[in-house]
C-alpha cells in the first residue's frame, strides 16, 4: 500500500467519524421542538460529508453512474417527502423497505463478489443483514399495503400460523449456518433470501391495524440492525453507528408502544389481536345511550372552563383536524381552557397525532401526554373524544374479562361530562365494545368527525354576536 | 481481521448505549419525525453501494449497487424532506413570555 493511498484512507475515516458525531448530535437535538431543526442539519450535513468522502474511496472509477443513481433516488425521494401527514405511517412503512432493499442488495452483491472466500464471521453477519434486510423489505410493504388499504387491515389468521412462522424462520437460520460451514454453497443463497422474504409477509399477515405502531417501531429497528450488521460485513464504522442508532431507537419507539398497550412483543407478533376481543364483545346491544346534537354540545362547551379533546385514528381518517383547530380557537377564544389528551398509540404510528394537529396549527404545548394529563380529568368539565375508543375504555381498569384489560387508558369518565363523536355505536377497530358510552354523563354525539366538528364550530360562532 | 471485528463489537456496543440514553429523553411529541430522521440517517447504507457501484467489480455487483443507491438515496432525501416539514409544524402557543 503506497503512503499516499493510506493518508487517502485515514482522511476518509475521519469524515466517517465527523458524519458519525454529526448523526448523534441530529438525535440529541431532535428531544424538544425549538432545536429540533438544528438537528436535521447536523443529519444533512453528516451525510453530505460522508457521501463525499465516499467518493474519495480508493478503486471507485465510475463516478458517472453514481451520479444517475443519485439523481434517480432524489427524484423519487422528494414526492415521498412531500406526501399528506396523514398518509406519513405508511410512507415511513415504505421507507423501512426502501432502506432494507438497499441492505439486501448490498449484502447479494457482497455475497456473490467474495463467495467463496468467506471467513466464518464475516459470513454470519452478511446472512444476519440479507435475513433481518429480506424480512424487513416484504414485512414493511405488506404493513405500508395495509396502512394504506390496498390489502385488507383485518388480521388475517389460520391455524398452525405461529409453527409455520417459526419454521419458516428455522429453516432460513439453518441455511444460514450451512452457508457460515460451506461459503461455496451458493446456490442456497437465494433459497435463504426468498425464505427470509416470505417470512416477512407471514409476519405481518396477522396484524391488525392497531398494532400498526408497534409493528412499524420493530421493523424500524430490523433496518437499523441489518445497516449495521452490513457495517460488519464492509468493516465500516459509520454504518454501525449510524445502525445502532436507528436500531436502538426503533427498539425504545417499540417498547414505549407495547407498554401503552400492555403487551409484549411475542404478544403483537403472535398474537392477532381482533380475534380475542370478538368474544366478549358480543352481548351489549340492549343498553341505552344518551345522544345530543351540535347545538346542545355547542352550548355545554361554551359553558366549560376545562375542555379536553381526545384525538384518535378516527379524526385522521375523518381529515378532521383542520376543524378541531378551528373548534379550539373558538373556544380558547371565550376564554375555555382546551387542551388534548395524546395517548402514546393513539394513530397508526408512535407520535402521529401529534404530527397531525401540529400541521393543523394547534400549539404543541397544548398537546399533553397521557401520564401528564391524567391526574386533572376530574377538574375537566367536559372531555370530547373523536374518533378513539379502545384508549380511552375503562374496561381496562376494571374487567379483567376483557382483552385489553391492563393496558394504561385516559381517564376520562372521571370528567363532569363526556362527549363521544363516533359515527355509530358499532364497537371500534378492534371490536372491543366501550362501556364509557352508556354512561349517564356520557353525551353521543352521531356523526362524521369533520361535519359534527364544523356544525358544533358553526353554533359556537353564531350564538357570538 | 479478528481485531476488526471485536472494534466493531465495541463500536456498535457504546453506539447502542449511546443511542438508548439520547433517544429516550426525545419527547413522544416528537417520535414521528424521529423515526423519520432515523431512517435517513439509515440510509447512509448508500456508501457501501455506492462502491459497488464505482468499483464496477462484476455486472450483478454493479447492478445490484445501482439499484441499492437509488433506494437509499429516496430514503435520504424523502426522509429529511419529511422531517423539516413536519418540525416546520410544530409551533408554541405565543412567543414564551419575556
Amino acid at each position: 500500500m503506497n503512503p499516499e493511498f493510506a493518508g487517502g484512507q485515514h482522511l476518509i475515516e475521519i469524515i466517517y467519524l465527523t458524519a458519525s458525531a454529526l448523526f448523534i448530535l441530529a438525535l440529541k437535538w431532535m428531544n424538544a421542538p425549538p432545536t429540533a431543526r438544528r438537528g436535521i442539519l447536523a443529519g444533512e450535513i453528516g451525510m453530505v460529508l460522508a457521501i463525499a468522502g465516499t467518493l474519495l474511496q480508493h478503486g471507485i472509477i465510475d463516478y458517472k453512474w453514481i451520479f444517475v443513481a443519485l439523481v434517480i433516488g432524489s427524484g423519487i425521494g422528494v414526492p415521498l417527502g412531500m406526501v399528506q401527514m396523514t398518509a406519513v405511517p405508511q410512507r415511513t412503512a415504505l421507507s423501512h423497505a426502501f432502506g432494507a432493499f438497499c441492505v439486501t442488495l448490498v449484502g447479494t452483491a457482497e455475497f456473490y463478489l467474495r463467495t467463496p472466500h468467506v471467513p466464518a464471521f464475516m459470513m454470519s453477519v452478511l446472512c444476519c443483514e440479507v435475513i433481518l434486510g429480506g424480512l424487513t423489505v416484504t414485512g414493511s410493504l405488506m404493513a405500508a399495503g395495509k396502512l394504506q388499504e390496498v390489502l385488507p387491515q383485518r388480521p388475517i389468521t389460520y391455524s398452525g400460523q405461529n409453527f409455520v412462522n417459526l419454521s419458516l424462520l428455522a429453516v432460513a437460520i439453518g441455511i444460514a449456518i450451512y452457508l457460515v460451514h460451506d461459503p461455496g454453497a451458493t446456490h442456497l443463497y437465494p433459497a435463504m433470501v426468498g425464505i427470509a422474504l416470505i417470512f416477512g409477509v407471514m409476519l405481518v399477515i396477522p396484524i391488525g391495524g392497531a398494532d400498526m405502531p408497534t409493528v412499524i417501531s420493530l421493523l424500524n429497528s430490523y433496518a437499523g440492525l441489518s445497516a449495521a450488521a452490513m457495517g460488519f460485513v464492509l468493516n465500516n464504522k459509520l454504518l454501525i453507528i449510524a445502525g445502532a442508532l436507528d436500531g436502538s431507537s426503533g427498539f425504545i419507539l417499540s417498547v414505549i408502544m407495547s407498554k401503552a398497550m400492555n403487551r409484549s412483543f411475542t404478544n403483537v407478533l403472535f398474537g392477532a389481536f381482533g380475534q380475542v376481543a370478538a368474544s366478549s364483545a358480543a352481548v351489549e346491544e340492549a343498553k341505552a345511550v344518551k345522544s345530543a346534537s351540535p347545538d346542545e354540545a355547542a352550548g355545554i362547551l361554551a359553558a366549560a372552563n376545562k375542555v379536553v379533546i381526545v384525538p384518535g385514528y378516527g379524526m385522521a381518517v375523518a381529515q378532521a383536524q383542520h376543524k378541531v383547530r378551528e373548534l379550539f380557537d373558538a373556544l380558547t377564544k371565550r376564554g375555555v381552557d382546551v387542551r388534548f389528551a395524546i395517548h402514546p398509540v393513539a394513530g397508526r404510528m408512535p407520535g402521529h397525532m401529534n404530527v397531525l394537529l401540529a400541521e393543523a396549527d394547534v400549539p404543541y404545548d397544548r398537546l399533553m401526554e397521557m401520564d401528564d394529563i391524567n391526574g386533572d380529568f376530574p377538574q375537566v368539565d367536559v372531555s370530547l373524544i373523536i374518533g378513539a375508543n379502545d384508549v380511552t375504555n375503562p374496561a381496562a381498569k376494571t374487567d379483567t374479562a376483557s382483552p385489553i384489560y391492563g393496558m394504561p387508558v385516559l381517564d376520562v369518565e372521571k370528567s363532569h361530562t363526556v362527549m363521544v363523536i363516533k359515527r355509530s355505536m358499532n364497537p371500534g377497530f378492534a371490536g372491543i365494545d366501550n362501556p364509557l358510552y352508556y354512561m349517564d354523563r356520557t353525551l353521543m354525539l352521531f356523526g362524521d368527525a369533520k361535519v359534527f366538528v364544523s356544525n358544533i364550530v358553526k353554533e359556537l360562532s353564531g350564538s357570538h354576536g | 481481521m479478528g481485531s476488526s471485528l471485536i472494534d466493531g463489537l465495541f463500536v456498535f456496543m457504546l453506539a447502542g448505549f449511546i443511542g438508548f440514553e439520547v433517544i429516550k429523553r426525545i419527547s413522544p411529541l416528537l417520535h414521528t419525525p424521529l423515526m423519520s430522521i432515523t431512517n435517513a440517517l439509515d440510509a447512509i447504507a448508500v456508501v457501501g453501494a455506492i462502491v459497488l457501484v464505482g468499483r464496477h467489480e462484476s455486472r450483478l455487483a454493479f447492478i445490484l449497487g445501482f439499484l441499492a443507491v437509488i433506494a437509499a438515496t429516496s430514503n435520504i432525501v424523502g426522509g429529511f424532506l419529511i422531517t423539516d416539514r413536519m418540525l416546520k409544524m410544530f409551533k408554541a402557543s405565543r412567543p414564551t413570555k419575556s
